[in-house]
């Protein structure tokens, strides 16, 4: 009897090599133990609204009243919406050719294209071209779209950090590329180091692997660093130097947490350097409305920026994101209101400046507060969290306990977080998911679980983690505080 | 084909050692079945695609890099194109009318080329839009102001939703698969379409239906080697679609002379055609209403479908989209899920995907980017594939999954929003089918035009017998003659219409797509310069 086509072993064979961890084994459990009763923190995805973060005000009212235009013509809408919500929505609308119910141009609404443009030529001092922005269903859509570009085969191969957020080797493995790691140098602060990079390089080269591109996530996702301008300068040296188009991931551009390395564009940088770097060296640029301060997930808001691509290039990806038809429009809107926000004067400035910056500080103090609570545990040794949204604590295991999660039939960092999970509810992503040096164990979590909430989280795990350590060992642990 | 990519990066790799600019192989992407599918996606900006001025970038260090992204073959072939001539064409004209006014024999560009109601004039359904806007800004919901805005079942039925969302948090990411809670009630709406049981668990939101479309080819398609039975004339996702994923069109042609009826017959033939050229045929697409046809199935036709699916052991790939959109009164909808349960046939007996959209219907929310595809008929290792796939994307967008929700949980009879809700609905539908009929039938009057009823869907496509002079025309510039046609017609009236190539039609046959959705008062008028048009291009083009 022949298989039906949809059995298990007649799939595509690309789609069984995927992995996503963030919504993998640890999380599907977690949701287990949630149906039967058992409180969970989810603190497994960049997820902000799920953990209580509330959302800007005045973005919703202006989405609100572009969801409900004829609220414009009600002569009781000033009760409830300031006056430059309404305004705004006024705006946004004459955008569309028949508000937010119709597709918009494949590329996203021309005049929201523009305000990025504006966005990104304020920021980084070099304009920017509205032609050269295409608005997609969130950053993650268009990372696939971009890949999908590039990779034609197993011999194209794309530089991925490790650990990395696996988004890229996902898509990687489900458009049939090679992934091509290059390791971030954990005591040295998850730097880059020039010299592994090349040799990670040059052996994949050795196997006949075409290296195409290279990723770069920052800040860092899941290990927070923020990239000083000499470094992302040297990162765009070598790509210069190897031909390889950068991937800028700089959706967590607005989560910074220290001062001596805010926040600096590959683009800018690029510019700086001049001619000809200036002129050849190929990047894609990506941000999205879900991280910062916003953390607007559920909208799918996002968007790349090409740098140096031929213009046959910009016009085949054109033609690959018309089949999708258009980004949602709702979410084009609310990428508009953050490149575009109330300014000093407007009469929602205030407020939104207040809510903005109690979001960012509280995210500061709580990526401290983690790190710090990390650091107590018994065994666990933890980088301080730059930027971005999570921690990455390396969990140093004893052999007994490797021992165990063999017994157990699992790698030991999802064992440890198995452990973790059902012990506090905690629901984590074991550091496989990202990557890592053989033998050493992390696991991600997030900082966004609420600031008032942190102190019982962090003796819940501490709790946890020392107990799990004085089963499993004999001696005394490391700590680092 | 991968062949081809390697030897022309080869090429262009010795072509820079060379010093000289290696000439890569013409690539028009701008075949007519381009550029009419293009010009059915809508505006475009940009000029046309060829492959011979991309530059090659000198290789500093090493022999096997080229600076520029090269794209993968089936970034190539797919031909999903944005730049349909026409609708350059017509942007042009637009931009034309504004700067020069009075400059062409029409005031307007009427873009008849796209599914997308509510730029046209269609108004979005107002209970939908109270729900979607106090769910998007749940704050007001405390407030005592917000009674006299909005009516109280839109207030009700959104602190129901917000209730299905943990946190009440619309901006968090959801399940992959979307929020449970809107799955049950999508789920519920199914069952009390169909009369059979849906389970949320099968449903998967989606941005719109077409990313659970391409979901799906992922899954099927491992090589070219799989084929995928496509109805011809065909909506172009699903071309497209196969050649992204790698795969292999299996043409069916309906058949136009018995109202594009669909032969198992001719599905046979073409399936057996296939596999005695070694394709694994793994599917049959159907899009019931079609698109562009407009054809509305009729039930003993599609359990003639369903019997050949399982027979043949097809996955069946049911895009309904238009399931709302029916304008006769001998037809009616019904899902595939409702006929194959009502023959008996349970999971273990077929594998059925059935696709919808809050794009169409009478509520026509294309900018949302909702749908969901209903999943039956697979093993569970299958399933956790495909929820997999999903969950690297994270969610669809929460917006567009509550939408989805209404669309399939309506206000119903009792509710404080029924009366207005079902006039605006009815107000829609039946201007839809005045529109279909007064179109169909004004394509019907013209010398030399043939025009099957739309039964369903939002189009016409009528045959063209062109004269021969008028081919001959076409051929000489390089045209096909309904891309000829439909630019004449373009430049007289400013009416844009998509030229049959664009969706596969009988070689040698010629047909334009055409809307019905201008606004029912441009009806007359569009009406009477097409035929005013017609008229002096036969004059112009008789034997």
């Amino acid at each position: 009897m022949t298989p039906k086509p949809l059995d298990y072993e007649s799939l595509n064979e690309n789609v069984k090599k995927v992995a996503y961890a963030v919504r993998g084994e640890l999380y599907l459990r977690a949701a287990e133990l949630q149906k039967e009763g058992k409180k969970i923190i989810f603190t497994n995805v960049g997820n902000p609204h799920a953990l209580g973060q509330k959302p800007l005000t005045f973005p919703r009212q202006v989405v609100a009243l572009c969801q409900a235009p004829f609220l414009l013509d009600d002569p009781n809408v000033g009760l409830l919406f300031p006056a430059d919500a309404i305004s705004r929505a006024r705006h946004y609308l004459s955008m569309t050719s028949g508000g937010l119910g119709a597709y918009s141009d494949s590329r996203g609404l021309p005049g929201i294209r523009k305000e990025v443009a504006d966005f990104i030529g304020k920021r980084d001092g070099y304009p920017s071209d509205p032609e050269l922005i295409f608005l997609t269903d969130g950053a993650s859509k268009g990372v696939m779209q971009i890949l999908n570009t590039i990779i034609r085969d197993e011999n194209d191969g794309i530089l991925v950090p490790v650990p990395q957020y696996p988004l890229y080797s996902a898509t990687i493995s489900l458009y049939g590329g090679s992934l091509v790691p290059y390791f971030l140098e954990e005591e040295a602060n998850w730097g880059l180091d020039f010299y592994n990079i090349r040799q990670s390089v040059a052996a994949a080269r050795s196997r006949g692997i075409t290296v195409r591109a290279m990723v770069i996530i920052n800040p860092g996702n899941p290990t927070g660093q923020c990239l000083s301008e000499a470094n992302i300068r040297e990162l765009l040296e070598f790509c210069f130097q190897e031909n390889l188009v950068l991937l800028a991931d700089e959706v967590y551009q607005q989560n910074i947490y220290q001062d001596e390395r805010p926040f600096v564009s590959a683009r800018k940088i690029l510019f700086d350097m001049g001619p000809p770097m200036s002129k050849e060296v190929q990047l894609v640029s990506f941000h999205t409305v879900s991280k910062g301060y916003w953390g607007e997930c559920g909208q799918r808001g996002g968007y790349f920026e090409m740098t140096n691509l031929p213009s046959q290039t910009v016009d085949e990806i054109y033609k690959v994101a018309s089949i999708s038809l258009s980004p949602n429009v709702p979410g084009q809107i609310f990428l508009g209101l953050m490149v575009n926000p109330p300014k000093p004067g407007d009469i929602s400035y205030l407020k939104f400046v207040q809510e903005s910056k109690a979001v960012l500080e509280s995210l500061r103090r709580r990526a401290q507060i983690m790190t710090d609570g990390f650091n107590s545990c018994r065994n666990v040794v933890c980088n301080f969290t730059e930027g971005a949204m999570y921690s990455f604590p390396q969990i140093r295991l004893p052999p007994k306990a490797i021992e165990a999660a063999r017994k157990a039939g699992k790698a030991p960092d999802v064992f440890y977080c198995l452990g973790l999970l059902e012990a506090t509810g905690i629901s984590t992503v074991p550091g496989s998911g990202f990557g890592q040096k053989e033998g050493v164990l992390h696991l991600r979590t997030t900082i966004l679980p609420a600031e008032e909430d942190m102190p019982a989280i962090m003796a819940s795990f501490r709790k946890f983690n020392d107990e799990f350590m004085e089963q499993y060992e004999n001696c005394r642990g490391y700590s680092r505080m | 084909m991968r062949r081809f990519a390697t030897e022309k990066v080869k090429k262009l790799i010795l072509g820079s050692f060379l010093s000289t600019r290696s000439p890569a192989p013409s690539s028009q992407l701008c075949s007519s079945s381009a550029a009419a599918a293009a010009s059915a996606m809508g505006p475009t900006q940009s000029p046309p695609v060829t492959f011979d001025s991309i530059n090659p970038k000198v290789l500093k260090l090493l022999l096997y890099t080229c600076t520029l992204l090269l794209f993968i073959i089936q970034v190539l072939k797919c031909e999903y194109a944005v730049r349909g001539e026409i609708v350059s064409h017509a942007q042009r004209l637009q931009q034309e009318l504004q700067t020069k006014p009075g400059s062409r024999p029409f005031d307007e560009i009427l873009y008849c080329n796209i599914g997308n109601p509510q730029s046209l004039g269609q108004q979005p359904i107002t209970f939908f839009r109270e729900v979607l806007a106090l769910c998007d800004h749940p704050s007001i919901l405390d407030k005592s102001e917000t009674h006299a805005l909005f009516s109280a079942d839109a207030i009700a039925r959104a602190w129901q939703i917000l209730d299905l969302i943990p946190g009440r948090a619309g901006g968090a990411y959801s399940h992959s698969q979307g929020i449970k809670g809107l799955r049950d009630a999508i789920a519920a709406g199914i069952a009390a379409r169909d009369g059979f049981p849906a389970n949320a668990d099968d449903i998967f939101l989606t941005d719109g239906a077409s990313p659970a479309v391409h979901m799906m080819m992922q899954l099927l398609i491992r090589s070219e080697k799989d084929g995928i039975l496509c109805p011809i004339p065909q909506y172009p996702l699903y071309s497209a679609s196969i050649a992204l994923h790698g795969g292999s069109l299996v043409p069916y042609y309906l058949n136009e002379a018995t109202g594009w009826g669909l032969e198992v017959s001719e599905v046979k033939k073409q399936l057996e055609d296939a596999r005695s050229k070694g394709i694994a045929v793994r599917a049959i697409a159907v899009i019931n209403p079609g698109n562009p046809t407009g054809q509305v199935l009729a039930e003993e036709n599609q359990r003639e479908i369903v019997e050949f699916c399982k027979k043949e052991g097809l996955v069946l790939l049911a895009d309904e989209v238009y399931q709302e959109n029916i304008y006769v009164d001998n037809k009616k909808f019904n899902s595939f899920k409702k006929i194959a349960r009502s023959m008996g046939y349970g999971e273990k007996d077929i594998s059925l995907v059935s696709f919808q959209s809050v794009s169409k219907g009478y509520h026509g929310e294309c900018g949302k980017r909702g749908g969901y595809m209903e999943v039956t008929g697979f093993s569970a290792d299958v399933r956790e594939q495909i929820y997999k796939v999903a969950s690297v994307n994270l969610c669809s967008n929460i917006s567009g999954q509550i939408l989805a929700s209404l669309v399939m949980n309506p206000p119903k009879v009792g509710d404080e929003s029924y009366e207005s809700f079902i006039a605006e609905k009815n107000g829609i539908l039946s201007s839809l089918a005045r529109r279909a009929k007064a179109l169909e039938d004004a394509f019907n009057s013209l010398e030399g035009v043939t025009c099957n009823k739309a039964e369903g869907a939002m189009y016409l496509f009528p045959r063209l017998h062109l004269p021969q002079k008028a081919i001959e025309a076409a051929k000489a510039a390089n045209v096909a003659p309904d891309a000829f046609y439909a630019r004449r017609l373009l430049d007289a009236t400013g009416i844009v219409v998509v030229p049959g190539s664009g969706f596969g039609q009988v070689p040698g046959t010629w047909h334009f797509r055409c809307t019905i959705l201008p606004q029912e008062d441009k009806i007359p008028a569009i009406i009477s310069r097409l035929k005013a048009f017609h008229e002096s291009f036969m004059e112009e083009f008789h034997d």
